[in-house]
């Protein structure tokens, strides 16, 4: 299916609604859809139920973290004159989370279409649409994103920790992720473990 | 029925927590039920106690480095699990596989199909209460496949077996032959377990009508594999997405009518039919040849940047891999999609307003793997 004509008819049928197309350069060809958090939720319905398209059956849901450059050698290889965009740059990135729907259908067999939605930032704004209403497929995978990478699906409804414990704190799957040293649950604690606590308790090792 | 008069007696909800321990949740996986009598009328299911954090392990390790890692997801069916893995970094690099290697990849695959569903249904005789019996004949029949893997890979469960771009080993002498005795032998086995178990009535009352899954529900939860068939919708990678070499064999699809335990039951015992053909003819056409492709670099690869989704059917579902390449020699993002996970999302609906004996089946019929399930 043609992404450019697939975007055009989803931006007469759900209007306001902000797309834009990434491609992919790799060789699997596998481009995708950037959805405006706004209106995301009936451009799924539409997907889902428009007589022609019919994506009825949500796959995969899974999360990416993006986090800021925080060094500039990623910038230096971009080219000429980096001096100037290095800073530019770095005055506006803040890095962000993302979260990726694989989309086919069932009834017509045709697919993958491929949604993504960014959150504005890694700290604060880190909320998106839910579209668990839309396909209960989405169910534990956006809780899963909850919980390893941290964002926060509105609408969901039992949003929870699914595989850490309540009471744990971070998302293990982002980048900057450090585990923790203190091993509160930890029950045999020893060798680099027992320092490590040690350390952070303050007492001499 | 109702009654006009209120109960004399006091008449709560019962909270069970069933398992993490529990013998009939097939690993470490726990159920909080809320009981009306013997009624369920709220089931929230409770993992995350296998999680080791899979996806993270492998964003820290190269491409290759993961594949023996990827036999530990859905530990009875490693090979499928290597194959879906191959499959989506081939994809993300553009790698094409030799023929020779696409037919062992076939014949793995459906072995292990095999023996995954030989499992599973004699594990749901034993979870109702058929003890010992069926799943030991299933078990014999197991064991003769995981010979097959033995002499093959070197390792009965954690195969190993695939590579970018090919398979790790070629087939050792006489191995096809007693591949083909093994398949030859495996109908026999099908016909002893039907007779022994067919129009049982103990069977049937426990089985028909229960943990009835809708078609419109099974779509929209995102159910793959025999679960979703067994709901009667036609959708079967092999089929929809024809990858490897499938479009060169015949077989067809089983569905069910009723979507209830009964059907995905006997949704599995005619996929092993399906499979058997299958293997008769990727065993009459294995052409010789390589078994890899001599243009992929397998250590130190590093596939171009971009990203890739490659899904096959395992036997649990749909098993999709989804990666990023930055050019690194490890992904940037691995994601593993589950089928088991996804096809725990309806459990709930399928229990509410059965016994809690059914629970047991019910969960039994859906068939999960908690290490594929908790990664």
């Amino acid at each position: 299916m043609n992404l450019e004509s697939l975007k055009s008819e989803i931006e007469a049928n759900v209007p306001g609604c902000r797309l834009e197309i990434v491609s992919n350069p790799s060789l699997s060809g596998q481009h995708s859809l950037l959805l405006g958090p706004s209106r995301a939720l009936e451009v799924a319905l539409f997907l889902r139920d428009a007589e022609a398209l019919r994506f009825d059956y949500c796959s995969n849901v899974t999360g990416i973290d993006w986090p800021a450059p925080t060094t500039k050698g990623k910038v230096k290889e971009m080219g000429e004159g980096f001096e100037d965009d290095a800073e530019e740059e770095e005055a506006q990135l803040t890095g962000h989370l993302e979260a990726v729907y694989h989309l086919y259908s069932m009834e017509k067999k045709h697919g993958p279409v491929i949604l993504r939605m960014k959150t504005e930032d890694r700290v604060e704004r880190v909320h998106l649409p839910s579209l668990t209403p839309v396909w209960r497929s989405a169910d534990f995978q956006e809780r899963e994103i909850f919980d390893l990478f941290g964002i926060v699906f509105d609408g969901h409804p039992d949003l929870r920790r699914i595989l850490m414990w309540d009471e744990f704190e971070d998302h293990p799957m982002r980048r900057d992720y450090v585990e923790p040293d203190d091993y509160e649950y930890e029950p045999t604690a020893h060798d680099d473990v027992l320092r490590k606590t040690q350390q952070h308790h303050g007492g001499a090792a | 029925m109702t009654t006009l008069t209120a109960s004399p007696f006091e008449s709560q909800l019962l909270e069970v927590s069933m398992g993490p321990q529990h013998p009939s949740t097939h690993g470490v996986f726990r159920m909080d039920v809320a009981l009306d009598g013997e009624r369920v009328v709220k089931l929230k299911p409770i993992f995350g106690y296998l999680h080791r954090n899979h996806e993270k392990i492998a964003e820290n390790e190269t491409y290759l480095g993961s594949m023996p890692y990827t036999d530990r997801l859905d530990y009875f069916c490693s090979i499928t699990n290597n194959w879906a893995y191959a499959l989506a970094v081939e994809t993300l690099a553009g790698i094409q596989v030799p023929e020779r290697a696409e037919y062992l990849r076939v014949i793995t695959g459906e072995l292990t199909r095999l023996q995954n569903h030989a499992c599973l249904v004699g594990f749901l005789m034993q979870d109702m209460g058929a003890s010992g019996t069926p799943l030991m004949y299933a078990f014999r029949e197991r064991e003769k496949i995981l010979d097959l893997f033995e002499s093959l890979t070197g390792a009965r469960m954690m195969c190993n077996y695939m590579r970018f771009g090919g398979c790790r080993v070629d087939l050792p002498a006489g191995w096809l032959d007693q591949a083909k005795q093994v398949v030859e032998a495996f109908p026999r086995f099908l016909d002893e377990y039907e007779s022994l178990l067919a129009g049982n009535e103990i069977l049937m009352a426990r089985t028909q009508g229960v943990g009835v899954l809708s078609k419109e529900l099974a779509i929209n939860a995102g159910v793959t594999g025999p679960m979703l068939r067994a709901s009667g919708v036609n959708y079967d990678l092999r089929k929809v997405d024809k990858y490897g070499i499938y479009d060169r064999f015949s077989f067809r699809v089983p569905l069910g009518d009723h979507g209830d335990v009964y059907d995905r039951y006997m949704v599995r015992l005619l996929e092993m039919r399906e499979s058997v053909k299958i293997l008769r003819q990727a065993m009459k056409d294995i052409p010789g040849g390589p078994i890899q492709d001599p243009k992929t670099k397998i250590r130190g690869f590093r596939p171009k940047t971009g990203e890739a989704y490659g899904r096959i059917e395992a036997p649990k579902g749909e098993l999709g891999f989804y990666l990023i390449s930055d050019g690194s020699p490890c992904p940037y993002r691995y994601r593993v999609r589950p089928p088991s996970l996804i096809n725990l999302t309806i459990l709930e609906d399928m229990c509410l307003g059965q016994n809690i004996a059914d629970v047991v089946i019910i969960l039994g019929s859906v068939d999960i793997v908690m290490g594929e399930v908790d990664r």
